[in-house]
Order: C-alpha cells, then sequence, then structure tokens
C-alpha cells in the first residue's frame, strides 16, 4: 500500500529523496482521515520550509490541517494542479497529487523518517486505540 | 442581554471552590510585571434611578434641534419607524449568533440577504455577513490583499477617511509594512500620475475611496487597470454606500468594504457602526469575518448555514486572519431591513434627491461673494466649500441659527484651512439651506465692511466620531 521509496512523518506526510531534491505530499491514510479534500494553500517557489514546521494547509469538508515539512530547505516547485484540483488528494496521494518540491539543505535529517514499513505499522497502532 | 452581578459572598464561594483564598492568588498565575497595579479608574456603582438620571443628562447635551450638515465618515438618514420595531423583536434582539449557529436559522437568513444586499450594491461576487466597522473593513481588506499576493506595502489615498488611515497604520505597526500616501489633485481625485509612479513589485494594495474624503467620486476603472498591472489588488472603502444607488459600483476593484451605518443605523455618539467587505469569489479563503450560505437539508428545504467555518476563528484560533467577532450583527440587521424596506427603486430615489439637495446648496453657495467650491469633479452628496473668511467663526454663526455647517478640514488637512466639508441629505430641507446660504451671504458681506461682529454661542462643532 505505502510505497517504498517513500518516506514518512508522524504528522502523515511523506517525502521522496532524489539527490538533494524531495518531494513532498500527504499520505493516503491522511487524505482518508481528511475526506473530501475542496483547497489547498501552498507556500510559493523560493520560500524556506523548515523540519516540522507547517508549510501549507489541506481544507476539506471536515477541516483544515496543516502541512508539516519532513525536512529544511527552499521550495523549487509548487504543484499547481491542485490549485483547481484538489481532489487530486483523494485519488492518487503518493503521486500526482505532490504538493511541493524542497532543495534539501540537511539531507541527514530524512535519516529519523519511517520507512513505509514503519509507517504502516505506527498507523496501525494508532487505529488500535 | 442580562447583567448578573456577583456579590462578594459569590465571590468567596467561587474562590473558596477553586480553592484560592484571594483574587490576587487566583491571578498569581499572571507575570507580576504585566500585571496592573493599583485601582481602574472607574466610579462606584449606582442605583437604577443614579443610571438612568445619568444617562438623561447626557442624553440632553445632545440637541435634536439642530439641522446638521455634518458627514465624513457618518451620515444622518431618515430611520423608518420599522427598523427598530423589527430590531427589537425577542428572536433578533441579541448582539451574538448562538455559536450552534445553524440553530438560529432566522439570524442566519437574515445575515445572508445582508450579504446578498451588499453584494449588489458593491458589485462584487460575495461579501461577508458584516465587520467592526467601515476603518477596521479598509484596515482589514489591506491585510487580506497583503495576504493574498504575499506582498507587505499598501499605497493609500490621501484622500481615504483620515481615521481610516490611522486605524490602518495601527493595525500594522508591527508588521513591518510600509504604507506609502498618494496626493490628490486639484479636482480633489486621486493623484493618477503620482500612484503610477509608486507603484512596485512590493505593494499588496492600493486603497481608495470612493466617494472620497473630500466627497468627490474615482476613477475606480482608469485606476484598477494601473493598480493590476503592478500586480498589486485594488480596495475600495465606501464610507456613505447610499451613493452605490447612483454611481456606477467599483466591479473593478478587487476588495469593496466601508461602512454600513447610512443603512437604517443612527448617528449616536460613536457608534455602534457597521463594516462591510465583500470580494471576488477566488479570493472568498482569505476573506475575514464570517460567511453564511444557502443550502437545502436532508429533506430537500432550504436552510442556511455558516460556510468554510472550517476556517473560522473559534475552531482554529491561532491561525485566525483577523480578530473580527460576531457582534456586528444586530447592526447588520438594521441594515438589511432598511435596504429592504427602502427597495430598489426607493434607494435609488432616495440616493437622487440626496443628489439634487447637494448639487442645489452647492450651486447656492458657489454664488455667495468670497464663496467657492474648490473641487470640481463630480460627487454625491457631499462637497467642500471654501468659506469666505475663518471658517471657524462662520461655524459658529450657523450654530447661532440651529445648523451644524460642516467639518473644518484642517483638522485632517492642513492645507485646507478655511474649507468645510459639507453633507446634505435628505434629513435637512430647502428652507434649511436656503437659511445656510444667507448666512454665508451675511457673513460675506460682513466681511466686505470689514465688521464682523464677535460671534455669540458655545464652541464651534466638530464631528467626534469614535
Amino acid at each position: 500500500m505505502y510505497p517504498e521509496e517513500l518516506q514518512y512523518t508522524k504528522d502523515h506526510e511523506w517525502i521522496r529523496v532524489d539527490g538533494d531534491t524531495g518531494t513532498i505530499g500527504i499520505t493516503d491514510h491522511a487524505q482518508k482521515e481528511l475526506g473530501d479534500i475542496v483547497y489547498v494553500e501552498l507556500p510559493k517557489a523560493g520560500d524556506p520550509v523548515t523540519a516540522a514546521e507547517t508549510f501549507g494547509t489541506v481544507e476539506s469538508v471536515k477541516a483544515v490541517s496543516e502541512v508539516y515539512s519532513p525536512v529544511t530547505g527552499e521550495v523549487t516547485a509548487v504543484n499547481g494542479k491542485l490549485e483547481d484540483h484538489p481532489e487530486l488528494l483523494n485519488s492518487d496521494p503518493h503521486a500526482a497529487a505532490w504538493l511541493i518540491r524542497v532543495q534539501l539543505s540537511n539531507p541527514d535529517e530524512v535519516e529519523s523518517l519511517m520507512s513505509s514499513e514503519e509507517y504502516e505499522a505506527y498507523i496501525r497502532e494508532a487505529e488500535s486505540h | 442581554m442580562r447583567y448578573l452581578p456577583n456579590s462578594p459572598r459569590d465571590r468567596a464561594e467561587m474562590l473558596r471552590a477553586l480553592g484560592h483564598s484571594s483574587i490576587e492568588e487566583l491571578f498569581s498565575q499572571i507575570p507580576e510585571p504585566i500585571r496592573f497595579e493599583g485601582r481602574l479608574n472607574l466610579p462606584g456603582p449606582l442605583s437604577e434611578q443614579e443610571v438612568l438620571e445619568l444617562f438623561r443628562q447626557a442624553a440632553r447635551q445632545s440637541s435634536r434641534k439642530y439641522a446638521s450638515l455634518l458627514g465624513a465618515g457618518a451620515y444622518s438618514h431618515y430611520r423608518p419607524a420599522a427598523v427598530d420595531a423589527l430590531l427589537s423583536r425577542g428572536e433578533f434582539f441579541t448582539a451574538y449568533t448562538p455559536y450552534q449557529a445553524e440553530l438560529a436559522q432566522g439570524t442566519l437568513q437574515a445575515m445572508f440577504e445582508f450579504q446578498t444586499l451588499i453584494a449588489q450594491l458593491t458589485g462584487m461576487e460575495v461579501s461577508n455577513a458584516s465587520l467592526y466597522d467601515g476603518s477596521t473593513a479598509a484596515t482589514e481588506a489591506a491585510l487580506m490583499a497583503m495576504r493574498l499576493t504575499r506582498r507587505n506595502r499598501v499605497v493609500v489615498a490621501r484622500t481615504l477617511h483620515p481615521e481610516y488611515r490611522e486605524v490602518l497604520a495601527t493595525y500594522v505597526r508591527h508588521l513591518g509594512t510600509e504604507i506609502a500616501e498618494i496626493p490628490y489633485t486639484p479636482s480633489g481625485q486621486l493623484d493618477l500620475a503620482a500612484l503610477e509612479s509608486s507603484l512596485n513589485k512590493e505593494t499588496a494594495a492600493v486603497v481608495i475611496q470612493s466617494p472620497n474624503f473630500l466627497g468627490t467620486i474615482e476613477r475606480c476603472g482608469e485606476i484598477a487597470e494601473m493598480v493590476h498591472r503592478s500586480g498589486a489588488l485594488l480596495v475600495v472603502a465606501v464610507a456613505e454606500p447610499l451613493s452605490l444607488a447612483v454611481v456606477n459600483p467599483p466591479a473593478e476593484a478587487d476588495i469593496v468594504c466601508g461602512e454600513a451605518q447610512s443603512f437604517g443605523v443612527p448617528v449616536a455618539f460613536g457608534g455602534p457602526y457597521v463594516g462591510f467587505l465583500a470580494t471576488r469569489e477566488k479570493f472568498v479563503r482569505q476573506m475575514p469575518g464570517r460567511l453564511v450560505g444557502e443550502t437545502t437539508d436532508s429533506e430537500g428545504r432550504r436552510g442556511f448555514v455558516l460556510t468554510l467555518a472550517t476556517r473560522e476563528q473559534h475552531i482554529r484560533r491561532e491561525k485566525a486572519t483577523s480578530n473580527i467577532c460576531t457582534n456586528q450583527s444586530l447592526c447588520a440587521l438594521a441594515a438589511t431591513i432598511y435596504l429592504c424596506l427602502l427597495g430598489k427603486q426607493g434607494l435609488k430615489a432616495l440616493a437622487e434627491h440626496n443628489l439634487a439637495k447637494a448639487h442645489y446648496a452647492a450651486g447656492q453657495l458657489a454664488a455667495v461673494a468670497g464663496t467657492s467650491i474648490p473641487f470640481a469633479a463630480p460627487y454625491f452628496n457631499e462637497f467642500v466649500v471654501k468659506t469666505p473668511g475663518k471658517a471657524e467663526t462662520l461655524l459658529r454663526e450657523l450654530q447661532a441659527k440651529k445648523i451644524l455647517g460642516g467639518v473644518h478640514l484642517e483638522r485632517f488637512y492642513p492645507e485646507l484651512k478655511d474649507h468645510l466639508l459639507v453633507c446634505v441629505t435628505e434629513t435637512v430641507n430647502k428652507a434649511t439651506l436656503d437659511r445656510m446660504v444667507q448666512v454665508y451671504k451675511d457673513f460675506s458681506a460682513q466681511k466686505k465692511v470689514g465688521a464682523a461682529a464677535p460671534a455669540a454661542g458655545p464652541h464651534p462643532v466638530g464631528q467626534e466620531k469614535a
């Protein structure tokens, strides 16, 4: 279910690292919990992001949620498709509905994130409570 | 709303329940340096009879025998008796929206109607359910534009209400926002050349007023084009929204905001006022305040809900975009009732009446020796008069004839010494206007023979607006 090439945060974001670039999104679990997503608010290219701090919001019919960055760096690209098609986050959260691309300033940060296996265990644990 | 006092015994009981021996102990959590020391400067308690007498005395200071030509952001209009009659109904007579808002369908429907009326008047797509007043609405509009453009510079017209400018400056004082001011031309309108050269890539918003503080109507379409070329948003503040019934609404703007006091809210001693803010649908998520939407319930019946409530400040408090609360609902309701009572034709007829009367008065004044109407641009019900001699003396003479003759503009614009801002609404009849013109004539004649009699009477009257 959760792609092995991605790494995960406890706040339900994922990151795909490719050299010193990271692509960031929210997980399938996050989109299911939120329900129908109607609006996404993102930073703009050039903005700084900091590990464990918010960089945007995702609004569903139920709630507005903060999105936290898994890493520190600078935004290099923003997924413009989400402006008109926020529902992509419900249908394809791990690929087409990526949120931002970031130039990593500290690639070591990624090591503290969870693997797909660890994340699956983490949400199973959370759901059993 | 009921006043629920508590006695010393009640307080002792509450402290006991909390496990504290004194109020000071209860507040000990608050750091010492920021605690207020000493006693509040408040008078002691009064009995019901004493309170009534206090207010009666205050009310006596305000006389109804004067004809008022004061405007400058607060407008005297006739209020049909039905406004207060409907407003005072028990179902409506609270300032607050219940937190389980959908329970109060009547209140929500009234707010929805207010939004609809404001959107229609301003030519915008969506309006919120009211803001605090015109000054904070203009400020919220500027802050909204800053969020939308992610820029931190605001350009304001010098003809934006001076108090609106002050409120804006106060709000952004700690945000590092640069505020630039654009002068007005000899015609009393925004200086477009100065605007053009002031716009840059940092500019989030241009805030103008129309009709502006000097009464003249701005060329909003032309200004919008210029502003949009720089990537900034245009905010148009409207302090006298009755003008929107005869002047083209500033539909080219991105945000239209202002003061709705003209619609059924009396000019009282500093308030209350009621702000509005309308915009394009694409900006709605950055709009401050509440928004009521129309929907259907599970049985297909028409109903009303608070829309975008997931973004509301009581849910996401730490992320709130403004400090706007709910307590303007009653004034917004007054405006809704007023506008519905007058209707489209009625409002237009009233606006035309204001327009005609103001132009009659200006025409008569312009014919008085030594008097002139300095700004040539079109105006609605408010205009500037250059007085024949000292404005303060003339105001005292008008006051002696039971006329509050206008606002001396020197108070806000040092360069406009001996210029009065005069507002003529339907509350002033033609006989009064002719009496005013006669005072100007007599004053002008006295000046000529150089025998101005020392004027009797109390201090000149200015306009007080909280």
